[in-house]
């Protein structure tokens, strides 16, 4: 049941029909009252015509995933009106267009439902089309906003923040809120039996899509090569960091550009340009998704054999194949940690929200120049696409970029002969040169079998030799790479592990596991390969439930290749509708594995 | 297969360039193609012509894909960073490394199979980004790694060493390029050095996408009679239209052309090339004639050979996108990012 600060509001919209900007204007009026916010967006694979929601979860306990229940519906689709109906939770409240009629055999007697003529209202107050469709999602902000008690001078302050000085803009606006609002108080009690309060839990906050933070890691990064094919959900990764780089990497004098977008014409190519540019010496990134992972395989062999610095972004939507591309997944683990033929395996880091794709993204590049291999920001849909209220992110001045082992022409100088991939240092990472930099340090970058000095080779040793300093980095990198998350709330032999998304929700479950008195232990890998730490925790516990959003455990496959986990004691919980993980399922989920463990 | 270095005795009669450096200085590793390759020809030509043009080793980068002429960026210039990338994604490859830093030159080698098989769709794009490098495709018709199987660039009714003539229309690079905007196109033949040095002299100072198709006889699956891209068919169908002189910047243009002859195109980086035309009525700053043209003669069986076309003032892809002089890949990441205060600011806009 709904209470004050812990509501869920779900928007049923017709896609293309313009109720994004109404939508962010009521989560984020709810978060300016200080209150904290999570706004999921559940969309179609198209750009006009088929259902979408948005879905408002208003939690004051700061929870972060989606919640499972609907308070509030306004159902503005006629053709999802029936299911959106049927979503919603015994004692909330469906709000509709009353402009027209509707079918009674639709009602429920356990909820309450609400008409407002919003299109009616609108087309007397508003001439032309497209105002009119626009200002009747306004309107129905206006109708919430009187339902739960939402304060309206925010609500005009965040309109003046949006329109500037076009004073008609706002006006219209504020007209449109105050024809919803006005109708409901008339027509209605309100507010609800439940509320949104102020509260200060807000401070320090924003709200911002991870998509749009890793875009903002990687101007910080220092990236200046930027390689892609667009691709549904990663594809405004690249929009956000072109949108910072015009702000912040054009000359104000010249006009002229420090950074370099290039979009491809496919995925190949566009890794075949991060390789090329980062082989050169410049931070290089792509983002991209599960097909485009699959066509970028090739390459990425290449670059672990050849020992090339490179950043993709994944993030991550529903498979297999063209899957369904709007929903979320974490279902490509396995197919990045060991991306191409032979004997592969990758870095992977896994952001657990958009704060971590900022500050994962900056490292990422750091960790690529210094291991000299592709690394992989895991991040999926639900993080990237939606809206999460998360920490202001910090930049320390101090901080300085890892380029990694460079010769410069000094060092080349001091040095007898340059060998491209001698272990000089023990650590399994070669050093090496950049173009451009002097004759000394030229070598032959080739992905056919080479010598440690970077001579072509046949011969068994020599190749083996290679490919054997490559375990020795593969060790470095597991010293290097973010260490987990673990909490030992109340030690008792059984834990939850999850990973990236499934953070939100496992922790929240906790919470309520805990309130039961069922107590569990929490660890969030946010790295492969994985670090002692890992391999630690799992032998401390009896059972440990492996929470992750693919069909296959692909989390816990790898646990088992990499971190000595007993499969007989890695218990799969797996979600892999598309929808993003809720804490109800992992409660559900854990509470029937606890059931059946005291039946046997 | 081992990789043998050559001795680097010079003897002192050599040549030096401007650098001080003799060919010896641009050459690679032993070529380990067969004896008699057109590719070792290509080699010797490119060796050549970076030796002519005093390219700083170090500021050469030498890129390719796979095959028997993917190889050969190993058998010139040691002394310049190489990328043997995957099978047909040079180009994309070269797109990225000249991004990052537009101060060196790029040589590509590629062949008909990586360009125009499994690397065309690379191809066509960096010839419409007008990624500025030189990009040479030896061209022989067939897979020599795999042992002779066709590639997209046999003719008609050219024939294999065994088993059925060719039915499917071939690919020609050249029209290719033409149709996507090249702004320097040029053909040539591995046995007409004379010929080919300029070509790649000039591809390598042009200002964008330079091509030079050079037909490359593969001595060993291609070079039978019947076949199309043989040596023998090919001097006696090759036409020469447009030839070139390479003029160095402030060098004076001294050698004497009939009135008409001679066309002077003045490259960015003040060096000129001399086109000298062998047949008057071939216009090579005329893109719509240049097709027709070769259209014809192609119909005819003609290999037409030359610089095809020329388009200084077409602006390269870094011009196109507005990018700082500098390359990229030198500018200090701590710069590229506004600090602490300027992510307040953007922060800003989230709450």
């Amino acid at each position: 049941m709904a209470a004050n600060n812990d509501i869920v509001i779900k928007i049923a919209t017709v896609n293309g029909t313009g109720s994004a900007s109404a939508n962010g204007l009521l989560r984020k009026a709810i978060f300016r009252m200080g209150v904290p916010v999570v706004g999921k967006n559940y969309f179609p694979s198209n750009i006009q015509g088929l259902p979408t929601w948005y879905e408002i979860r208003v939690t004051g306990d700061g929870y972060q995933s989606r919640s499972n229940r609907v308070d509030i519906m306004v159902a503005m689709n006629a053709q999802t009106y029936q299911r959106d109906m049927a979503e919603v939770a015994p004692g909330g409240l469906l709000i509709y267009d009353a402009t027209w009629p509707r079918p009674d055999l639709l009602d429920r007697e356990d909820i309450q439902v609400v008409g407002i003529p919003l299109s009616r209202l609108c087309n007397e107050n508003f001439d032309g089309v497209r105002a009119r469709i626009l200002m009747k999602n306004i309107a129905y902000v206006g109708a919430l906003a009187a339902f739960l008690d939402l304060e309206l001078d925010i609500i005009t302050g965040l309109l003046t923040e949006t329109f500037g000085d076009k004073q008609h803009m706002i006006d219209a606006n504020m007209q449109a809120i105050r024809l919803g609002h006005d109708y409901a108080v008339e027509h209605f009690e309100c507010p609800l039996s439940y509320k949104v309060e102020p509260m200060d839990r807000a401070d320090g906050h924003i709200v911002i899509d991870g998509n749009t933070a890793a875009g903002l890691g990687c101007l910080y990064a220092g990236a200046t090569v930027g390689a892609w094919y667009p691709i549904t959900p990663s594809t405004s990764l690249m929009d956000a960091f072109r949108s910072f780089c015009n702000e912040y990497r054009v000359d104000p004098e010249t006009g002229k550009r420090t950074y370099a977008i290039i979009q491809a014409e496919d995925e190949l190519a566009a890794i075949g340009m991060v390789l090329g540019a980062a082989w050169n010496g410049a931070r290089a990134f792509t983002p991209t998704s599960g097909p485009g992972i699959s066509l970028m395989s090739e390459f990425l062999g290449f670059a672990y054999y050849a020992e090339i610095p490179s950043v993709v972004f994944n993030v991550q939507r529903t498979g297999p194949s063209t899957g369904m591309p709007t929903r979320t997944q974490q279902s490509d683990i396995i197919a990045c940690a060991y991306a191409s033929h032979g004997d592969t395996k990758h870095v992977l880091l896994f952001p657990a929200d958009p704060a971590e794709c900022f500050y994962t993204a900056v490292e990422a590049f750091d960790l690529a120049e210094r291991l000299q291999t592709p690394v992989f920001v895991m991040s999926d849909l639900d993080i990237g696409m939606n809206d999460w209220m998360v920490p202001e992110f910090e930049w320390d001045e101090s901080y300085v970029h890892a380029r990694g082992k460079v010769l410069g022409k000094e060092e080349l100088d001091s040095i007898e002969k340059f060998y491209r991939y001698l272990d000089v240092d023990g650590d399994g990472i070669p050093y090496r040169t950049l173009p451009g930099v002097d004759p000394k340090g030229a070598y032959f970058t080739r992905g056919s079998g080479h010598t440690r000095h970077g001579a072509y080779t046949e011969d068994s040793a020599a190749y083996q030799d290679v490919v054997d300093r490559l375990l020795v980095k593969w060790e470095t990198a597991r010293s290097m790479v973010p260490e987990p998350e673990i909490e030992y709330s109340k030690f008792n032999k059984a834990a939850i592990l999850t990973v990236g998304s499934g953070a939100a929700a496992c922790r929240e479950a906790l919470d309520r596991l805990a309130a039961d008195n069922v107590g569990l232990n929490y660890c969030r890998v946010k790295a492969f390969p994985f670090s002692d730490r890992v391999r630690e925790f799992l032998a401390q516990h009896e059972v440990v439930y492996v929470v992750e959003q693919n069909r296959d455990a692909q989390l816990r496959t790898l646990l088992i290749l990499d971190a000595d986990g007993d499969p007989r004691k890695l218990v799969p919980l797996l979600h892999y509708n598309g929808m993003p993980i809720n804490a109800g399922f992992v409660v559900d989920a854990v509470r029937k594995e606890l059931t059946k463990g005291r039946a046997a | 297969m081992s990789y043998i270095a050559k001795p680097k005795v010079t003897h002192p009669s050599l040549k030096r360039n401007r650098l001080g450096l003799t060919t010896r200085d641009y050459e690679g590793t032993v070529s380990t193609l067969c004896a008699g390759c057109g590719h070792d020809s290509v080699t010797a030509a490119i060796i050549q012509a970076v030796f002519d043009l005093d390219i700083e080793p170090h500021m050469l980068a030498k890129m390719s894909g796979i095959g028997c002429s993917s190889k050969t960026p190993a058998y010139f210039a040691s002394q310049s960073h190489g990328f043997n990338s995957v099978h047909g994604r040079m180009p994309s490859v070269t797109t990225g490394a000249n991004m990052a830093n537009r101060e060196l030159t790029y040589i590509g080698v590629s062949g008909d199979g990586d360009s125009l098989s499994i690397g065309v769709g690379q191809f066509v794009h960096a010839i419409r980004r007008n990624l500025n490098m030189c990009y040479i495709i030896e061209n022989n018709g067939v897979y020599g790694l795999t042992k002779g199987q066709f590639s997209a660039s046999a003719d008609i009714g050219s024939r294999p060493k065994k088993g059925l003539p060719n039915q499917q229309e071939p690919i020609d690079p050249v029209s290719t390029a033409l149709s996507l905007g090249a702004s320097y196109v040029a053909r040539s033949f591995s046995g007409d050095k004379a010929q080919l040095v300029p070509l790649i002299k000039g591809a390598l100072r042009h200002s964008g996408f330079a091509l030079v198709d050079v037909i490359s006889p593969c001595v060993t699956f291609n070079d039978h009679e019947g076949s199309t891209k043989s040596y023998a068919h090919t001097r006696q169908f090759y036409h020469h239209v447009v030839d070139l002189d390479y003029v160095p910047p402030a060098e004076e243009i001294r050698a004497a052309y009939d009135d008409g002859e001679a066309m002077p195109v003045e490259l960015h980086d003040g060096s000129t090339l001399v086109l000298r035309k062998v047949d008057q009525e071939y216009d090579p700053t005329s893109r719509a004639a240049a097709f027709k043209y070769l259209r014809q003669r192609f119909n005819e069986g003609e290999i037409v050979t030359g610089l095809l076309y020329i388009d200084d003032e077409r602006r390269e892809m870094h011009d196109l996108m507005g990018n700082v002089d500098r390359p990229l890949s030198e500018l200090e990441l701590g710069t590229l990012h506004p600090g602490k205060a300027g992510l307040r600011k953007i922060l800003d806009g989230y709450n």
